[in-house]
């Protein structure tokens, strides 16, 4: 730390000589970002090599299977007045998700603006968004089971098939679940008004954060899973 | 880059760095409406690729660019990450290509797996159990 233009958050430069000057002081490696922030950031890193998991032994023991793998779009399809469309009810369910991350989106620039109702209403929306997902999947492994598929076996081919569809679409179901839990909090926290003493909104970028991480992470597992 | 641009005043040496909440992330909501129609739009495409029945090395390729795309949107504009410090970007971005190191070892370790079994088994049988 030979000079204070290293730490003093007013003469940052950007780019490389900025990552280098950052990194190389001895006080705080992400400047001018809010801690629960960074380590949000860094809960997701680790959450994404735990997802990653996952999908890495689902393609190992797909493409290490002799047994044809179950065609998901025959297994994924519902039949609706009459005509059986494929993959019809992860469509609906990814455009769901996708929407509440929009309006979480749009949640965490009103709380900057400080304008606490249309935030925690949005935030709340993002929620009710994230129930009808859950409750989608429920449907889906109600089917899914009441048509014999087990963790060790199903009745279509390679019996790996359910050991993945359970372990990868649960595991995300049950961070939806902690995603809409954790967004009520927040929701009622900012409309009581428990950020105004700091004016700190923070908050709700951080919750949105996982939100998003949240959707990022079905982004993959539809393209791996379900449509692969 | 806006927030970038609002630098606050002179401030001491030894001051700790103000959280700067005013400033922090504050776009234009726009932006926010156009990313969302576009993952719309972009999972109707990759959709498609599944109603059409594209197959082989275009059903892959699609499939994996509407993917990178949707994930990119995300990351880069709803999570803000276009508009972090450098320093964080590359502690959060850099990490996962590790998982291509993982993702290639699985690769061949499943394709010896594979082997073995339609040697041991034959074709036909599969794995026992």
């Amino acid at each position: 730390m030979t000079d204070h233009a290293a730490t003093d958050p007013g003469t940052q430069s950007q780019g490389l000589k900025s990552l280098v000057a950052d990194w190389s002081t001895d006080q705080e490696a992400f400047k001018r970002v809010h801690w629960g922030k960074a380590m949000m950031w860094i809960f997701l890193l680790s959450d994404t090599f735990i997802f990653s998991c996952f999908l890495t032994s689902y393609m190992t023991v797909r493409s290490s299977t002799t047994l044809p793998w179950p065609d998901t779009s025959e297994v994924f399809a519902l039949t609706i007045a009459g005509h059986k469309i494929p993959m019809i009810l992860i469509a609906i369910m990814t455009f769901v998700l996708i929407s509440s991350s929009g309006t979480m989106a749009l949640a965490v620039n009103y709380g900057y603006r400080r304008d606490r109702r249309t935030t925690a209403l949005l935030m709340g929306a993002t929620a009710l968004f994230g129930v009808t997902f859950v409750s989608m999947q429920a449907f889906e492994w109600t089917k899914l089971i009441l048509e014999g598929v087990r963790p060790w076996g199903n009745p279509w081919g390679a019996p790996q098939f359910g050991s993945c569809f359970f372990m990868i679409t649960g595991f995300h179901g049950m961070h939806v679940s902690i995603g809409v839990i954790y967004l009520t909090t927040i929701a009622i926290k900012v409309f009581r008004g428990d950020f105004e003493r700091k004016g700190n909104y923070e908050v709700v970028e951080i919750a949105g954060l996982y939100w998003h991480f949240v959707d990022l992470v079905w982004v993959f597992i539809f393209a791996f899973f379900y449509l692969w | 880059m806006e927030h970038e641009a609002v630098h606050p005043g002179v401030q001491p040496v030894l001051a700790p760095p103000s959280p700067d909440t005013k400033h922090g992330q504050q776009h234009p909501l726009g932006i926010y409406f156009v990313i969302w129609a576009l993952l719309f739009v972009l999972s109707t495409f990759s959709f498609l690729v599944d109603y059409f029945h594209f197959e082989g090395f275009q059903r892959w390729a699609l499939i994996v660019i509407f993917m990178w795309l949707k994930a990119g949107l995300i990351v880069a504009i709803f999570m803000h990450m276009r508009w972090e410090r450098l320093a964080l970007k590359y502690a959060i971005l850099i990490p996962p290509l590790l998982l291509a190191v993982l993702v290639a070892l699985m690769s061949i370790e499943s394709n010896y797996t594979y082997w073995t079994r339609v040697i041991f088994f034959g074709v036909l049988g599969g794995p026992p159990g």
